[in-house]
């Protein structure tokens, strides 16, 4: 879990995900310190994943090259992440 | 004078009556709906599909490099290195040294594997990412297809190669296509467009 710190916007996490016809939309957004933000976002992440999708995290290194975390659980998502994108899983085409 | 007045009439009627058909079908139409209780079917957005695409792209374009953002919106694909050595050597001991492949993402097309340094191409992997949850439409808007491969590929490469179906290049794509393409990329390297591509591009450390 997310550990305790001072309190501001910046520790707000949102969570999108990809549709077809849409684009991303918002599934739901808090802070992750906040007890009833965080139940909120831990049962959110727990519905996608079980409705199939894969959440990844994009992350830039200190070097300017961009990558994408993969988590399978809500406990991995980094504390600094703003973001997490929910798509879903591959499929042989 | 009664000529004329016929005439008259059959030319006002001949450029009415498509008038009248259209309000009669719409009257009909209604008069169905109303009997059937059925529900109106929703109106086609031409729209939507083009707004969703907008939306996509400024999603990609927040999570990928600005290398990568002008390759996507300059030659309509992206190039991710690949991870892992092929010959059982990390990329990462010559970080100089071009990564031993790469891969080429389209939207909605397969991935293709080939070798930077000589172009050869080495197989595409057709994958797709299908939401099967929503009742209607399956398939990702074209940047939110290519966003999906990309944080697959950088995040999981096993896992996605593991997912997709792996074919000799030209089965669903052109292999003179796809090497135009990789000339394409080399040429717009070249005039600059890309100069740090090759660095940020190197796998992870």
């Amino acid at each position: 879990m997310h550990s305790p710190g001072p309190l501001t916007e910046e520790n707000q996490i949102k969570f999108l995900r990809m549709k077809p016809g849409y684009g991303e939309i918002l599934l739901t957004e808090g802070d992750p310190r906040v007890n009833e933000d965080e139940e909120l976002l831990i049962a959110e992440f727990r519905r996608q994943l079980e409705e199939g999708m894969w959440a990844a995290v994009p992350t830039e290194q200190p070097d300017g090259r961009r990558e994408a975390l993969l988590v399978r659980d809500y406990a991995e998502i980094p504390l600094q992440a703003e973001r997490v994108i929910f798509f879903p899983r591959a499929a042989g085409g | 004078m009664l000529l004329a007045l016929i005439a008259l009439a059959l030319v006002a009627a001949a450029l009415g009556a498509p008038l009248v058909v259209r309000c009669a079908r719409r009257w009909i139409g209604r008069f169905t709906h109303r009997r059937t209780g059925a529900p109106p079917t929703a109106a086609y957005d031409p729209g939507r599909e083009r707004r969703a695409e907008q939306r996509a792209r400024q999603l990609l374009r927040s999570c990928v490099n600005d290398v990568e953002w002008a390759m996507y919106r300059d030659l309509g694909f992206i190039r991710v290195a690949g991870r892992k050595a092929r010959s059982g050597r990390r990329a990462q001991d010559a970080p100089d040294a071009p990564p031993s492949y790469a891969y080429l993402v389209y939207p909605l097309k397969p991935i293709v594997a080939y070798v930077p340094s000589t172009g050869r191409l080495l197989s595409e992997y057709c994958v797709e990412f299908p939401d099967v949850t929503g009742g209607g439409a399956t398939r990702l808007p074209p940047s939110d297809d290519v966003l999906a491969k990309w944080m697959a590929l950088t995040s999981d490469e096993s896992r996605v190669i593991g997912s997709a179906n792996m074919h000799l290049v030209g089965r669903q794509l052109d292999p003179a296509r796809v090497r135009r393409d990789l000339w394409r990329l080399s040429e717009w390297e070249r005039r600059g467009e890309g100069a740090s591509a090759s660095l940020r591009d190197r796998p992870p450390a």
